[in-house]
């Protein structure tokens, strides 16, 4: 269980970080096989999400230098890195993977969102082959315990979501939501989420623009509302009170002058923008103008913290379940390291055992049927007693984190070679024989 | 009689006064229902101050403390009109000290101060008074209004989590409230100065521009139209709003003060 985990989330970093680190999409795959053939690491995936971006590897032994993979790949100095990095092992690192697919670790507790980015990252850096055994079984078992997190607790349940809170938003600076205009810029799910909210609401009509119109003009469909051309969107935008942008753009596409045109245009009424992009889509210097509202996913993250407390019992039931997931799945894994390593014990003695037996057997002479079974049943019986401790008190260390440790020794106070020598088929019997 | 009254209202408007300075630190729904029954309660007993007043026959129109009591009553009666609509107690914040300090003013020390000059169209006074009280009412309300418009913008922007749960309510909902006061309060004020300078023409043949009261009362009506006018044409809120409301009313008290100096508009010591 050689698990390392490396990322920054909204909790440790500043979205300003966070945006350097954002790793576009088409990106991913390079990058996961980049991760795979760094020095120390044997498998490795990553997850780029608006809130988080982590990188998880099964290492060659237990300490690969993660951090000088951040350095190397995103051109961030230490100074400014490192401050906001969070790193886990082992057991710590299992338990994050569980937290984060289960949602307990997102701006939204129990948003559903997350789970599907972790299965495409997963999918991503498994179709690259740089997830193989060891992350396939983590991943699949942080799967399974985010459907038992989401069907035995209430944490997903509870209507508290990005989209909700930029309703109580707006209807702070709007009051009634009753014939506003949502302009949608960037189709994407979370958008069309917070727009659905909106209209919910009250909102009458809609507007969407995207670089690709076809999008556009489906999501508009949808909603019965108009696409724009992306061309056409700073001579439009000025109709609505509430625009939501989620652009992949590398930059702010909102900058202070827009905003100042807006406003002329609309008579200084306020605007309100919801920028769930990273890095991004409103310049910070726009968001300072009088009359327009910004709140970017970190601004949200503080509003829907407020509310995290309503479900604080939820998530306390779910943390206990992954706790318990931790437990077991540690367990199970260790339980498999230390199989081999018995499997050879075992057959390092019985080859002494057959070997002391040829070795004497002339000098017995003939054996009855009997002797037979009786000089086999007690040197069986011998290299038994001899293992039981040693078998148990593996057994035992793999219960606890000092399985290693203990496998170490037994392998070389027997001079048992190689680790992973074993093929996996023999790792099926295990136990005293007696 | 009337004094008693006056006093009754002003312990109501007391306990008002209370939640006004509360309200600006927390929330507390409790509270501001105490501050509005015990501001309906003072309205009555104002509303009874006046009645007497007006029954006895001993209004003096231009008392000093009967206009300051006017326009309490006035200002009250806005804050109510608006708490009728919007179910909102928060420009209480504004008026309530307002209405407080009005109020002490008149219920203290009631000595019945007259104008100097005698009269000749006392319908017109009448007129005059009330048209101005209800502009002044107007813009005490637009003047709390635009206050709080800039504590719940300045409140959005440094996105707390606490905005969430202020007592103010919405930021286009204290707009309108100031809007509205305003588009009222002008018409008002604009007809309670030209009723006034019908009475100074008719009382003393001419206006005198000259005079403290009047070129204040001007420069109040001019602060009072750019704030209208810059609204309208350019939907000017917030910050430069806030920035002339309070030029407006710091205008408005000066004019007030005036009458403490004027030669012409004077309620004169007795």
């Amino acid at each position: 269980m050689r698990y390392q985990l490396i990322g920054v989330n909204h909790k440790s970093a500043p979205l300003e970080v966070r945006e350097r680190l954002a790793i576009p999409e088409s990106r991913v795959p390079d990058i996961c096989r980049d991760l795979a053939a760094y020095p120390g690491i044997e498998e490795g995936m990553v997850i780029s999400t608006c809130n988080r971006v982590e990188i998880v590897t099964h290492t060659v032994n237990g300490s690969a230098d993660l951090r000088g993979f951040l350095h190397q790949n995103f051109h961030l100095t230490a100074d400014e890195l490192d401050a906001h990095l969070y790193e886990f092992r082992e057991k710590e690192a299992v338990r994050h993977v569980f937290r984060v697919a289960s949602s307990l670790d997102s701006m939204v507790v129990g948003e559903a969102q997350i789970l599907g980015q972790v299965k495409e990252a997963y999918a991503t850096a498994r179709a690259v082959g740089a997830v193989r055994g060891q992350l396939d079984q983590l991943f699949s078992r942080a799967f399974a315990v985010a459907k038992r997190v989401r069907t035995e607790t209430a944490v997903g349940s509870s209507s508290v979501s990005i989209a909700s809170v930029a309703v109580e938003l707006a209807k702070k600076i709007f009051g009634s939501l009753e014939g506003k205009t949502v302009f949608i810029v960037g189709a994407g799910k979370m958008s069309e989420l917070a727009a659905r909210h909106l209209m919910a609401h009250g909102c009458t009509s809609i507007f969407v623009s995207n670089r690709t119109f076809d999008r556009a003009a489906g999501l508009a469909r949808k909603f019965n509302g108009q696409a724009i051309k992306f061309d056409d969107l700073y001579n439009t935008c000025d109709q609505a009170d509430i625009v939501i942008t989620s652009t992949g753009s590398p930059y702010a596409i909102f900058k202070r002058e827009h905003g100042e045109q807006f406003l002329a245009r609309r008579k200084n009424r306020p605007m309100f923008f919801i920028d769930i992009a990273v890095p991004r889509d409103v310049s910070p210097e726009m968001a300072k103008l009088d009359g327009i509202f910004t709140y970017d996913i970190d601004d949200l993250q503080q509003a829907v913290s407020s509310h995290v407390a309503d479900r604080r019992n939820e998530a306390e039931l779910a943390e206990a379940i992954i706790t318990g997931e931790v437990e077991s799945f540690e367990g199970r894994l260790h339980t498999l390291d230390v199989v081999p390593t018995i499997v050879s014990l075992q057959d390092h003695l019985e080859t002494i055992r057959q070997a002391e037996i040829d070795r004497v057997r002339g000098r017995l002479g003939h054996l009855t049927a009997e002797q037979e079974i009786a000089v086999e049943a007690l040197t069986r019986g011998i290299i038994n007693k001899v293992m039981h401790t040693p078998i148990t008190t593996l057994k035992t260390a793999a219960k606890e984190s000092e399985a290693t440790t203990v496998v170490d020794v037994v392998r070389r106070l027997f001079n048992l070679g190689e680790k992973d020598a074993t093929p996996p088929e023999k790792k099926k019997e295990v136990g005293t024989r007696r | 009689m009337s004094l008693l009254w006056l006093r009754f209202a002003l312990g109501c408007y007391f306990i008002s006064l209370i939640y006004a300075f509360v309200a600006l630190m927390r929330t507390s729904d409790l509270f501001s229902r105490i501050a509005l029954h015990a501001a309906s309660l003072g309205m009555v007993f104002h509303f009874v101050s006046l009645v007497e007043l007006f029954v006895s026959g001993q209004i003096v129109w231009a008392s000093v403390h009967n206009g300051e009591s006017l326009l309490a009553f006035l200002s009250m009666t806005f804050f109510m009109i608006i708490y009728a609509i919007y179910k909102t107690t928060s420009p209480g914040v504004v008026v309530f000290p307002v209405v407080f300090f009005l109020t002490f003013v008149a219920a203290v020390d009631q000595q019945p101060v007259l104008l100097t000059q005698y009269v000749s169209h006392k319908g017109w006074l009448v007129a005059h008074i009330v048209l101005i009280f209800t502009g002044y009412a107007a813009l005490v309300l637009s003047f709390g209004a635009s206050l709080l418009y800039l504590l719940q913008e300045r409140r959005l922007k440094a996105k707390k989590a606490s905005s969430l749960i202020s007592f103010l309510p919405a930021l286009e909902v204290i707009d309108q409230i100031g809007y509205r006061s305003l588009l009222l309060g002008f018409p008002f004020m604009t007809l309670g100065l030209l009723t006034g300078s019908v009475v100074a023409v008719t009382t003393y043949g001419h206006v005198d521009f000259l005079d403290p009261k009047i070129l204040l009362s001007l420069l109040m009506w001019a602060v009072y139209m750019v704030m209208v006018f810059t609204r309208w044409n350019s939907g000017w809120r917030g910050r430069r709003a806030a920035v002339l409301a309070t030029c407006a009313f710091v205008a408005a008290l000066a004019a007030w003060a005036a009458n403490y100096f004027s030669t012409i508009h004077r309620f004169a010591a007795s």
